[in-house]
């Protein structure tokens, strides 16, 4: 009877699903039904027994296809990868470092990034778009981001901003993207009407049930903001005909039954959504190990709901289900990951270079400005982040997800470990459950369609 | 076959020869910009 090498069981990934078990095959991207039994013989020989007479049938079947290749397959890459050259192709414009909100859990210090409160002048602003214009190599397509802080509260130069982009494309024969992330506080119609004609995507913050987003999303005078908020991102949305806005929450050990946020959103009418974890060091919003279960519940929970509103022809988006395993990116795509600090950078305000908006005003991150370029400890910052991929991060190597995470934010593992080759765990681990659910969901769909 | 279905046939190893333009969005990692996984990236191709 043919076996199975404990080499062959660390190239597949199985696991339980509500209608029975799936089994990834991780190189190539393969996915599979297995019946019960093939899982109980799988995990036999993962746990060093020997196969059973009656899992002759079981074994047969997996060296069959892995003949056909489409399980055990070899990773294409395993010590011969080497990342791309650094060509700038995304840059997250922080216009605004001040906000007129003071949600609880922000990253950014309530919009200072622990510096002084400060605006993008226009002046910056097309320095940095001349910059990623001139930096960016043959890269046609170009991402800009307005952030901060509240970049609405800038909106005057953000608006300048694209306006000048769009000429400026035209002379390098470049499309750039335009998104803005908002509070919706100063989110009128005027400012909702200008993003849909000039195609601008929105990211528009939002967490859920009013007594959820009010905890956390406060004014300065501590007052929540979930009414004024709802109102302005329902009349956006009225607008929105391009379908190019998500509302996106994040939630905290206060909500970890999200999934009733994410119910308030469908009943708001709110059809592109997104949940994220808060990501802390410690407090009481921090999630720990001891939640991974009931966040594993919560996310299988949601997948249900998904697949009965889609079954039901209510269908809504949630971005960590949206995977497109027959047709998804690239593998190197999938190794390149976020970027940051080579093909994506943040600029301050006053016009400093970072590797990504998490890292702004982080000790030692900064790598330049946009008057004298990347310094010579910004190069070697940047070679850092270039290497900073699943081959050369020991827990990426041996994890069934990586090519689905590309390693994870590098921000997180440098805010836990001060490392960014060690990734933070917790992050890890919900962004497995989360893409268990979200193969599930693809199989369904493949499944319905067929 | 009576154990195992094949529900979809995966061709990632071979899209290390015909991939990398690059043209594809970045994908940030981090939670506040909602990107967290690049399997869900769209390829411009």
């Amino acid at each position: 009877m043919q076996n199975i090498t404990a080499n062959e069981l660390a190239k597949i990934h199985w696991f339980a699903v509500p209608d029975g078990f799936l089994l990834l095959d991780i190189n190539s991207g393969s996915v599979l039904r297995i019946d019960e039994d093939t899982a109980n013989c799988l995990e036999r020989l993962q746990a060093g027994e020997q196969p059973l007479a009656d899992d002759a049938e079981i074994l047969a079947e997996l060296a069959e296809l892995k003949q056909q290749g489409l399980l055990f397959s070899d990773d294409a890459y395993q010590d011969k990868y080497e990342p791309p050259a650094p060509v700038l192709k995304s840059l997250c414009l922080n216009v605004c470092h001040d906000c007129d909100l003071r949600c609880r859990y922000c990253f950014a210090s309530t919009g200072s990034f622990g510096g002084k409160r400060a605006r993008m002048s226009f002046e910056v602003g097309a320095a940095a778009l001349d910059y990623l214009l001139e930096h960016s190599g043959k890269r046609r397509f170009l991402e800009v981001d307005f952030f901060g802080g509240e970049p609405l509260l800038n909106i005057n130069v953000v608006k300048q901003l694209v306006a000048y982009g769009r000429e400026r494309e035209k002379e390098y024969g470049k499309t750039l993207r335009f998104t803005f992330t908002t509070n919706c506080v100063g989110l009128t119609p005027e400012i909702s009407a200008w993003a849909e004609a000039e195609n601008v995507s929105v990211v528009l913050s939002h967490d859920g049930r009013p007594e959820v987003h009010d905890r956390q999303r406060v004014f300065a005078n501590d007052k929540g903001s979930y009414q004024l908020v709802t109102e302005h991102i329902k009349q956006f949305l009225a607008q929105n005909s391009r379908g190019n806005a998500i509302v996106r929450g994040t939630y905290t050990a206060f909500n970890k039954d999200f999934c009733e946020d994410i119910k308030h959103w469908l009943d708001l009418g709110f059809p592109r959504l997104s949940m994220e974890p808060a990501v802390e060091l410690d407090g009481e919003r921090c999630l720990h190990e001891s939640d991974l279960p009931q966040l594993k519940e919560e996310y299988w929970k949601l997948a249900k709901l998904f697949e009965q509103r889609r079954v039901d022809g209510q269908p809504f988006e949630f971005f960590h289900f949206k995977l497109d395993l027959k047709h998804g990116p690239c593998l190197p795509k999938r190794l390149t990951g976020c970027g940051a600090g080579y093909e994506y950078l943040v600029v301050t305000p006053e016009g400093e270079l970072y590797p990504c908006h998490q890292f702004v005003g982080r000790e030692g991150f900064k790598m330049g400005d946009l008057a004298d370029g990347i310094t010579e400890h910004g190069q070697k910052l940047s070679e850092q982040f270039r290497q900073a991929h699943v081959y050369n991060k020991k827990s990426c190597r041996v994890c069934w997800a990586r090519f689905f995470c590309s390693g994870g934010c590098h921000a997180n593992a440098e805010l836990f470990h001060h490392d960014i080759m060690q990734p933070y765990e917790l992050g890890c681990q919900i962004s497995q459950m989360r893409l268990e659910c979200a193969i599930w969901l693809a199989v369904k769909e493949v499944e319905q369609c067929s | 076959m009576k154990h195992i279905q094949v529900v979809i046939s995966g061709k990632l190893q071979q899209t290390a020869k015909t991939g990398g333009c690059g043209s594809c969005q970045s994908s940030c990692q981090s939670a506040c910009k909602t990107s967290c996984t690049v399997g869900n990236q769209a390829c411009e191709k």
